[in-house]
């Protein structure tokens, strides 16, 4: 039983199988997101990233364990917690044919957003979308994009934000831009963030800790630095690759059990 | 959660197509297009069925033409529907809609009212047509009138609904109902004759059809002068079945839909 009402996050036990004879996309996880961290789900294609997030935000439902976001159970409230929570991704998209102002305008009043205009206005100040605000989104370059996406996410002004992907597809110098956004703004707000990500050194900088999914499981857990040392890695892609791989961590490959596992 | 935060999230996905509508003139074209066209295409079969047969050519001018714009009504209410409700997945834009606090009934009442507004936009100048090109007035059916937009509008929603059931059930694969599934309906809706020149057989599947007594209902004013009461009731207490059997329809396979996961991938 969970009860960390005052978590972002409070997983137990989550589960998803889409056939009941099939393999589980995700198994058993269970963690708490505390209000203001950023943490990391780190996996391969297939590892149940984008699964559990699809869960977390109510799109999905679990086949078994609980979720609490917000102080909310997403089984029986989820809305009052979804008017609190937002979400980017670049595979969901915005309506291509509409202004990235309009298209704003419909999220702030289907979040409820008091004096939408202002908020409009302050973010696309924010987030450097001022010039871009009468443009259909079709028309934006995918940096752009992006960050009409982000202002999106945060018209709201979120508790908590889940992040699939959020810089993919994006040149080395905005994704860095992004990054160094997205480091600011959970600093000014206290806002909880939960990415979904390939990019490791994007996990290493944001996420205060980091659970690495495979087939659905979480194998591995920690901060960057405390996974680092425990695989005697320099960087978060070799521990990826171990783990992928699995040549096990520092310790398993020294005795050579990680071999025998794998 | 308040009535009024209700209202403000269906005005924003209300918003969200009359943003669209406004930045695309062929869309609002497109809606009063085959209004307008079925009622001048039937307007000239009622003028030439009035130059044969003098006697009876404002009945068949009422007739004809009153059934050509009230089955429109029907159609363009259920179209209008499920074609707003294709905009979003077309978008790609579900997945952002479905994880916003918009309950899956705020979804179905903007819906509706799009659907209201789009039928408006495409029914009224084609009655304005009928009255300019052929003299006939749907007015002239007095009052009732806006009972019989409504148990039509009615309808074409829950065919809507189910129609929008079976998107979220088979995807992509059952888009083309929102254009046709009412069309199949047209021999069963008693459009254009009475239910009593159909076979015995299928005079109880048209009786089970709103559309049919409204019909009867309209006959009933342009040839006795008289209100079918009866027939009204009965369109209107079949609407709510049919409405009823349609929102549980779609509210099942929505949860479905979330089980299966299917409210990323839908339209893909």
């Amino acid at each position: 039983m969970i009860t960390d009402d005052n978590a972002a996050l409070a997983v137990q036990g989550l589960t998803k199988r889409y056939r009941p004879e099939g393999a589980p996309a995700v198994v058993d996880l269970s963690f708490t997101l505390p209000r203001g961290a950023t943490w990391g789900l780190l996996g391969g294609n297939g590892a149940g990233k984008t699964t559990t997030i699809a869960m977390l935000l109510g799109l999905l439902v679990p086949s078994g364990g609980r979720i609490l976001a917000l102080g909310h159970d997403m089984a029986v409230d989820r809305f009052a917690a979804l008017a609190r929570m937002n979400f980017s991704s670049p595979y969901v998209a915005l309506p291509h044919r509409l202004s990235v102002a309009e298209n704003l305008m419909v999220y702030a009043h289907l979040y409820g957003v008091p004096k939408p205009r202002q908020r409009i206005e302050e973010l696309a100040e924010q987030l450097q979308l001022t010039d871009l605000l009468k443009r259909p989104a079709g028309e934006l370059s995918a940096g752009q994009k992006t960050r009409v996406a982000l202002a999106k996410s945060l018209v709201n002004r979120p508790d908590l934000l889940l992040l699939d992907e959020p810089t993919a597809s994006l040149d080395p110098d905005t994704g860095d831009w992004v990054r160094s956004w997205l480091e600011r703004y959970r600093a000014e707000s206290g806002c909880a963030i939960l990415l979904a990500s390939h990019n490791m050194a994007e996990v290493e900088r944001l996420c205060a800790e980091v659970l690495v999914l495979r087939a659905g499981r979480v194998v591995d857990r920690g901060s960057p630095s405390a996974l680092l040392e425990r695989y005697g890695r320099d960087d978060l892609e070799e521990v990826f690759l171990d783990i992928a791989r699995e040549r096990g961590n520092a310790a398993e490959r020294a005795d050579g059990s990680a071999e025998q596992m794998a | 959660m308040s009535g009024a935060s209700a209202g403000r999230r269906v005005w924003g996905l209300m918003y969200r197509h009359l943003a669209l509508y406004r930045r695309s003139w062929p869309r609002v074209l497109e809606l009063a297009y085959w209004p307008v066209l079925q009622m001048v295409v039937w307007g000239f079969v009622t003028a030439y069925l009035a130059g044969v047969q003098n006697n009876v050519a404002s009945v068949a001018a009422g007739v004809l033409l009153g059934g050509v714009l009230l089955w429109e009504v029907a159609i363009r209410s259920q179209m209008g529907f499920a074609i707003s409700f294709l905009e979003e997945v077309w978008s790609r834009n579900l997945g952002h809609v479905f994880v916003s606090p918009l309950r899956p009934m705020e979804l179905v009442a903007a819906l509706v009212a799009m659907s209201a507004l789009r039928m408006f936009a495409g029914v009224l100048p084609a009655v304005g047509l009928a009255w300019l090109l052929y003299g006939f007035g749907l007015w002239t059916l007095g009052p009732v009138i806006v009972l019989f937009f409504a148990g039509l509008m009615m309808m074409g929603w829950a065919v809507a609904l189910a129609v929008t059931a079976l998107i979220l059930r088979h995807g992509a694969g059952a888009e083309p109902l929102a254009w046709s599934v009412l069309f199949g309906l047209t021999p069963f809706a008693a459009v254009f004759y009475p239910v009593s020149v159909l076979p015995g057989w299928l005079q109880p599947v048209a009786l089970m059809v709103p559309a049919a007594h409204v019909f009867e209902g309209m006959r009933g004013v342009l040839l006795d002068g008289t209100i079918a009461w009866g027939h009204l009731a009965a369109a209107f207490g079949l609407n709510l079945v049919w409405l009823a059997g349609a929102v549980a329809l779609f509210l099942r396979q929505f949860q479905a839909a979330r089980e299966r996961g299917a409210l990323l991938s839908i339209g893909e």
